[in-house]
This record gives structure tokens, C-alpha cells and sequence, in this order.
């Protein structure tokens, strides 16, 4: 199995404060990865820094000639304006972003692959709806009809099921599944144990270093989760330099 | 008044459909500090060379876009929030301006400067506006896409494209350069109306951004027409006759617009079925 991403001692954070501690690994193409751990234990940060928005304190990151814009990623919902007077089609639209960028027009196939995504997701015929007239489970299914456009190799999810009900969940979890059977890697940052052990195969346990990597059973055990709390905890304002970056 | 009929209808073209993104941005205010921060500048024009179309120009773009790099710095790197950085510029700015006009030129001249002279407006000055208003509807059909994307979903943009902060300071210059346009007609003091007026206006309207800023230009071009003639026909001071007639429009809207209006607010009707 070659990697889609690799990670080498890799530090990243903000204000040189590190939330992702000399992590090292590698996540294999075609891989469906939970990163989990606590709040504040880096993992949102690290998707920041695969998909390239936040340059790394140490270490470094290989995308194995994955291209940064071969990665779709799915920001917290939180971070989108939605009182922005924009329609459900034409954010999801822009899923097209690789393809039409600037100016390219967005043609009849174009329009057919829009309307295709918007009924993967469930949401035919709220198509003009503006977005500030959903609900949260049609927000991230639109968000998700997105994902679906952009086509990615690497596809990264933070917190996709955040406040949603089981019905939207496992509709999505079915789209997730999807992507797997593509041999697509994704890599989803969860809160919620009950789906990171029945849906996802491998696990990164993240507490800003990381605790445990590997098969989700053996991850997500009841002692690396004490661990992971105990490790993140601990928050130091007057911390020294790190000595072990190299 | 057949000039200042077209200077306000082409400044309205460009004017207003920025202002919905300073609106939507939460810039309104930002846009407010940036026709103050003219002030200084055209004023510096003016010391140099009188009322010359070339130098206040100049300034004017020059001192907006100073203002909008620093007030931008001191609220990035400084505990200072944004808005109080702007209202620091904007009053030393404003001060600032009236301040050299004084040092050599007249009450007249002061008046002018802030309040403009859509009357007055001759050949080379419509020229400047038009040229200016070309120039940011070019630039606004280019940007249109990642503009409407960094205001919607920024996290997303920064993940398809590294035009995000490019995107961001040509939209300031836009600002900028409408703003020293529409300078030239309304003065200091009321340029930012033709901006903003039309766009609050338009808000109430439609949940479409693209749809929004047509009509915003609509907005702007009828309150541009209907303040010339009233302040024609009844005399009264000009550039604010038109941004009277803007509130007018804006007023309307707010009490009456089908989105978030008042009149929606206070009897909805009765309710659907679903």
C-alpha cells in the first residue's frame, strides 16, 4: 500500500505553541481514517495542514504526489457565513472550483453533474432555497454534495456529524462508505466512539501528540482515552522552547 | 445637469454593487474610514496644485489605500479591535483634511470637499469616474467568484486557491477608487453614501447576491435621478439631495421589503401548511 500522506516529525501550531506535537506516520491511499481525542488536541489543526493552509512549526508533510488540490476538505460548519445571500445550487457549485476556477463557464454536463450531487445528497428541489434557510442536516448534506463534485483523491471531513440526527448521519455514512469503495483516502475528525468503531477501520488517537495509531479497536481503548485526557490538559502560557525539533 | 445626471448614473454602476460586499462583509463601517481617509490626500493635492482634477486624484487614492493597508495592520498585529482602529483613522483623517484645505483655501473650497459638487462636474472629471467605473466592473467580474466564496466560506477558498488575500486587497482598491470617483461628485462626507444606501436598500429585497447588487444598481440609479431633479426644481444643495433621495429608497425598503422588511415582521400572515 503506497501512502497518500506521510508525516515526519511534524509540528504544527499557532503562535509557535504547538497542537500537533512531532507527530510521525503514514496515512495509505485508499485508507478511512477517525483522527479523535479531545478538545484542543489538534485535531482540526491538523487537517489545516494537510490541506495546506497552515505551514508547519517543524517537521514536514509528503503528499505523495497527491496534489493540494487533489484535497477536498470539509471545513467545520461553524466557520461558514450563512447568512450570505447565496443559493443551496450555487454553493455547491462550487465544488467545481478545480475545473471552472475563475471564469470557466459551467456548461450543460456541468450542470447535470450539480444536479446528479444535489440528489446523492437528498436535496432535489431545494435547489433555489438560500442557504440561510436550511437546516443543519441539509447545510451538511449540501456541503457534502460539494465533496462529491470536487472529486478528490483525498477527501477530509472535520467534524461532519456535528449536532446531526441519525437519519442525516447515516445518509452521509453511506457517502463516506462510498468514497472508501472508491479507494479514495478520508480522513474525518469525530467526537462520536460509537461511529468511529463501527465505521471506520483505523483510528489516530491525538491528545497535540499523538497517543495511538492503528486499528480502531485497539486505538480507541479505554486507557489511551484516560491518556489522551491527561495529556491534554496540560497547557503551559510560559512554555520553554521545545529542545527535541531538530 | 445633463453631466451630473451621467456622473451619478455611472458612478451608481460600480458604487453600488461593491457597497453589498462591503455590507456582506461586515465593512460597512470600513468603508465609511476609507472616504475619510481620502480627505487627507486630496487635500495634500490641493495644497500642491488648487482644485486640480489630477492631484486630488491621486492623493485621494493614495491616502485611502495608506489608510486601509494601516488600519488593517494595527487591528492584525496590535490588541485593538477593528472597529476602533477604524474610528481612530477616521477622525485624525478627517481632522487632518479639513485641517490643510484651511491652511490655504477658503470656506468655499472646504464646502466642496466635503460635500461635493455634482453640478459642477466638467468633462475631464466624468471621464475620471467613467474610467474608474470600467476599471472596477472588470475587476469585479473577475474576482466575482472568489470574492462571493471568501465571504461565504473562506476555510473552503483557502483550501481550492491561494487567491484569498490577492482577492481581498483588490477589493479594498476597488473601494478605494470608487470611493475618490465618487469623491469628485459628493465630497468626502457623503461619497460612501452612494455605496452603502443602495446596498442596505437592496438587502431587503432578495436572497441572491447576484440578484442583490442588480438591483442595487437600480436603487443607486433612481435615487441619483430623482435627487438631481428635486434639488433642481427646489433648490436645494445637490449631493445631498441625492443621498437623501437614497435613504428615501432605503427607508422604503426596510419598512416594505420582502425580506426581513418590516411590514413582514409585524404581520406575517397567517401560517403555511408546511
Amino acid at each position: 500500500m503506497t501512502a497518500a500522506l506521510a508525516f515526519q516529525n511534524l509540528t504544527l501550531g499557532y503562535d509557535r505553541h504547538p497542537a500537533v506535537h512531532h507527530l510521525s506516520g503514514e496515512i495509505g491511499e485508499g485508507t478511512l481514517l477517525a483522527v479523535v481525542g479531545p478538545n484542543g488536541a489538534g485535531k482540526s489543526t491538523l487537517l489545516k495542514g494537510i490541506v495546506g493552509v497552515l505551514r508547519p512549526l517543524g517537521g514536514k508533510i509528503s503528499r505523495n504526489g497527491v496534489n493540494a488540490r487533489d484535497i477536498a476538505y470539509l471545513p467545520q460548519i461553524a466557520e461558514i457565513d450563512r447568512t450570505f445571500p447565496i443559493s443551496l445550487y450555487d454553493l455547491v457549485a462550487m465544488g467545481l472550483w478545480k475545473r471552472a476556477g475563475l471564469l470557466g463557464g459551467i456548461g450543460r454536463a456541468d450542470r447535470e453533474k450539480i444536479s446528479a450531487a444535489i440528489q446523492a445528497v437528498g436535496l432535489r428541489g431545494f435547489e433555489h432555497r438560500a442557504i440561510g434557510t436550511l437546516s443543519g442536516g441539509q447545510m451538511q448534506r449540501a456541503l457534502f454534495a460539494r465533496l462529491l463534485l470536487q472529486d478528490a483523491r483525498v477527501i477530509l471531513l472535520d467534524e461532519p456529524f456535528a449536532s446531526l440526527d441519525s437519519k442525516t448521519v447515516s445518509d452521509l455514512l453511506e457517502l463516506v462508505h462510498h468514497w472508501h469503495g472508491e479507494k479514495r483516502t478520508v480522513v474525518a475528525v469525530l467526537h462520536d466512539f460509537e461511529i468511529v468503531r463501527q465505521h471506520f477501520p483505523e483510528a489516530l488517537l491525538l491528545a497535540r501528540e499523538p497517543v495511538a495509531w492503528g486499528r480502531t479497536a485497539e486505538t480507541v481503548s479505554a486507557e489511551n482515552l484516560l491518556k489522551a485526557r491527561r495529556m491534554s490538559e496540560a497547557f503551559d502560557d510560559r512554555a520553554g522552547i521545545c529542545e527535541d525539533a531538530a | 445637469m445633463r453631466r451630473a445626471l451621467a456622473g451619478v448614473v455611472i458612478l451608481s454602476l460600480s458604487a453600488a454593487p461593491i457597497g453589498i460586499f462591503l455590507m456582506l462583509r461586515r465593512m460597512s463601517l470600513a468603508g465609511d474610514v476609507m472616504a475619510h481617509a481620502i480627505l487627507p490626500g486630496a487635500a495634500l493635492g490641493f495644497l500642491v496644485a488648487g482644485l486640480d482634477l489630477f492631484a486630488m486624484t491621486v492623493g485621494g487614492i493614495a491616502a485611502g489605500i495608506t489608510v486601509a493597508v494601516a488600519a488593517g495592520l494595527v487591528a492584525r498585529f496590535t490588541e485593538l479591535k477593528e472597529d476602533a482602529a477604524l474610528a481612530a483613522f477616521y477622525l485624525v483623517s478627517l481632522a487632518l483634511g479639513v485641517t490643510l484645505i484651511s491652511l490655504k483655501g477658503s470656506n468655499v473650497d472646504l464646502f466642496r470637499v466635503l460635500f461635493g459638487s455634482v453640478l459642477a462636474l466638467d468633462n475631464p472629471t466624468l471621464l475620471v469616474i467613467a474610467s474608474f467605473t470600467t476599471l472596477s466592473l472588470f475587476a469585479l467580474a473577475l474576482i466575482w467568484r472568489p470574492l462571493v466564496l471568501e465571504c461565504v466560506d473562506p476555510g473552503f477558498l483557502r483550501s481550492v486557491s491561494g487567491s484569498g488575500t490577492a482577492v481581498h486587497l483588490l477589493f479594498l482598491a476597488l473601494v478605494v477608487l470608487n470611493l475618490v470617483a465618487a469623491f469628485h461628485a459628493l465630497g468626502t462626507l457623503l461619497a460612501v453614501g452612494m455605496m452603502m444606501l443602495p446596498a442596505a436598500a437592496a438587502r431587503f429585497w432578495t436572497q441572491d447576491v447576484t440578484r442583490m447588487a442588480a438591483y442595487s444598481v437600480l436603487i443607486g440609479v433612481a435615487s441619483g435621478f430623482s435627487g438631481l431633479l428635486v434639488s433642481f426644481h427646489a433648490n436645494l444643495p445637490t449631493g445631498p439631495a441625492v443621498i437623501l433621495a437614497a435613504g428615501i429608497f432605503y427607508a422604503l425598503s426596510v419598512v416594505l421589503g420582502p425580506v426581513g422588511g418590516l411590514r413582514k415582521r409585524l404581520s406575517p400572515g397567517r401560517h403555511l401548511e408546511a
